[in-house]
């Protein structure tokens, strides 16, 4: 049965009820949006102005017309199923060169473009990669950067401020730092090093699954999304 | 949200990957390496305190095919009690749910690269009787390895094999049907069904997906592949002899077993004479000459002295 704990925010799109219908909009704009505008960006050649505003308007368009109500998981990932979405909106926008019909086609969701914007500038696309796979590569890095963020929020209503830095320094940051540096620089034991940066990880893995099980529309699609992400079969 | 470079996605991949020991009595130590079908981590028991190999499914492949297929091979090495097959000692399931076995840690080089750094015939062909040793025991036991390759052979440091990877093994008394895993790259040609193996090792039945025709002569071949590797170019004519039974196309023309290929090898080391070959006189009498090389140069030191002597007598009155 699925979902199994987490509410499914591909099926929660075509809820009867308004609430649970918004808040399954949310969970899929924040995990795809910033895969979209990128994607506009880089394999449209749209401009930040464009892209910003056919962003907007492929998730209004898509609220709107209910483009994911045909989506069906026996025959694809919901990922592969948008893309193909958006390749299409953005083939019929570029047609039309109808930017000024896209007045008003708004979100209420608030979108940091000017950070996706930061964030392209810092990265190297190399030559060779597939849209597809360009893509999937976006949706994994902001897949990771809600759970990072999620993580930090958590531990720090947890009180566990320490396991978060110390997965910060050791795994985010990759300062080359070993165990006994952590140990020496935190004050705790090397045992302790060990358990925190284990628990921050098992909590990290633990966020991403739940994350992708919220925007998979089937068990299935959830597992294949986890192996091909975490590489793990979640229990 | 902090922008992640390609190198940090990568690394909490990898991160998020690794196993969470948390629960057990392991402790992650450092990775010893990656096969096909899972990682193996050199792990801590905290209770024993000795150290351990962990094999833990992984890959995106993994599914619950994979993880039976794991167990499978956990349970055929726990079955086979042999110093060329590594002990068993634990098995269990993460906490996020990836299956993993527990095993004696070994230390060796890879048969491959062994032979890279053997130069010696006689000594290749020592450990290669060693590894029919095994096998054969594994075939007493019912067991078929269905994919041996140098990969999968590790020499120690004393000359001592373990035949490794048994995940698509098969036993001959079981009534559990084969396993059927999805071909990977390296399995071309074989079809839909059929158990996996490498091509340059499988045995023409295997290849073709003949799953009921499967049996120890299998093996028999995939050791004539190693054999044929392990001789060289130019093998003497005995050894090629059988080497061309070991990789018979046919099952029937193979040997029955590993411990008959094995025999036929030993046999060849001693100088005497292998089924698999039938030798002329000239080659009969030059084994025989090589086989009793001393007792032959003492006669004929014997024979030139007294010829000798013969010939430097004084001459008579």
């Amino acid at each position: 049965m699925f979902p199994a704990t987490r509410h499914s925010a591909v099926l929660g799109t075509r809820s009867a009820d308004p609430a649970e219908r918004n808040r399954a909009w949310e969970t899929l704009i924040a995990a795809y949006w910033k895969p979209v505008y990128k994607y506009t960006r880089l394999q449209w050649q749209a401009s930040a102005e464009d892209a910003q505003d056919l962003t907007q308007a492929f998730f209004a368009r898509a609220l709107e017309k209910g483009y994911f109500d045909s989506y069906d998981p026996g025959r694809s990932r919901f990922r592969t199923f948008l893309r193909v979405c958006l390749e299409g909106f953005l083939a019929n926008e570029h047609k039309a060169a109808l930017r000024q019909k896209r007045g008003g086609e708004v979100l209420f969701v608030p979108l940091d473009f000017e950070g996706a914007e930061g964030e392209l500038r810092q990265q190297e696309i190399p030559d060779g990669v597939t849209t597809e796979e360009l893509f999937r590569r976006e949706w994994v890095r902001s897949l990771f950067g809600m759970a990072v963020d999620q993580l930090r929020a958590e531990c720090e209503a947890r009180g566990r401020q320490v396991h978060f830095h110390l997965f910060e320094r050791y795994d985010l940051e990759e300062s080359g730092l070993s165990y006994d540096d952590l140990a020496v620089q935190f004050g705790i034991p090397i045992t302790s090093v060990t358990n925190y940066l284990a628990v921050a990880r098992r909590e990290f893995r633990r966020i991403v699954l739940d994350r992708i099980r919220e925007i998979s529309g089937s068990e299935e699609e959830f597992r294949a999304e986890a192996r091909a992400v975490l590489g793990v079969d979640p229990a | 949200m902090k922008w992640l470079s390609d190198k940090t996605v990568e690394r909490l991949r990898q991160v998020a990957e690794l196993p969470d020991l948390s629960g057990t009595k392991y402790r992650l130590l450092e990775e010893l390496g990656r096969g096909g079908m899972g990682t193996v981590y050199l792990a801590e028991d905290a209770e024993l305190e000795r150290c351990v190999a962990l094999k833990v499914l992984q890959g995106p492949e993994v599914g619950p095919e994979a993880a039976e297929r794991l167990l499978r091979e956990a349970r055929i090495m726990a079955r086979l009690e042999h110093p060329g097959i590594v002990p068993i000692h634990d098995v269990g399931r993460l906490p996020d749910g990836r299956v993993f076995y527990v095993m004696k840690r070994v230390r060796g080089r890879r048969l491959d690269r062994h032979l890279e750094a053997t130069a010696s015939l006689a000594d290749r062909l020592r450990i290669f009787t060693r590894i029919c040793e095994t096998v054969a025991f594994a075939h007493a036991q019912g067991a078929i390895h269905r994919d041996l390759k140098p990969d999968n052979i590790l020499v120690g440091e004393f000359g001592e094999v373990l035949i490794m990877d048994w995940g698509v093994a098969k036993l001959l008394d079981s009534a559990e049907p084969a396993v059927r895993t999805p071909a990977p790259a390296a399995s071309a040609g074989t079809v839909d069904g059929v158990v996996v193996g490498t091509p340059d090792y499988m045995a023409p039945e295997q290849a073709r997906g003949e799953i009921a025709r499967v049996d120890r002569r299998s093996d028999v071949y995939a050791l004539g592949a190693i054999l044929e590797r392990l001789g060289g170019e130019s093998l003497p004519r005995p050894l090629a002899a059988i080497c061309r039974k070991a990789l018979a196309p046919e099952p029937s023309g193979r040997y029955p077993g590993a411990a008959e290929l094995g025999s036929d090898v030993s046999r060849f080391l001693d100088r005497l004479s292998v089924t698999a070959y039938r030798e002329n006189a000239f080659e009969r009498s030059a084994r025989w000459v090589s086989r009793n090389r001393t007792a032959v140069l003492l006669v004929a030191a014997y024979l030139l002295a007294r010829l000798l002597l013969f010939l430097l007598r004084p001459p008579a009155r």
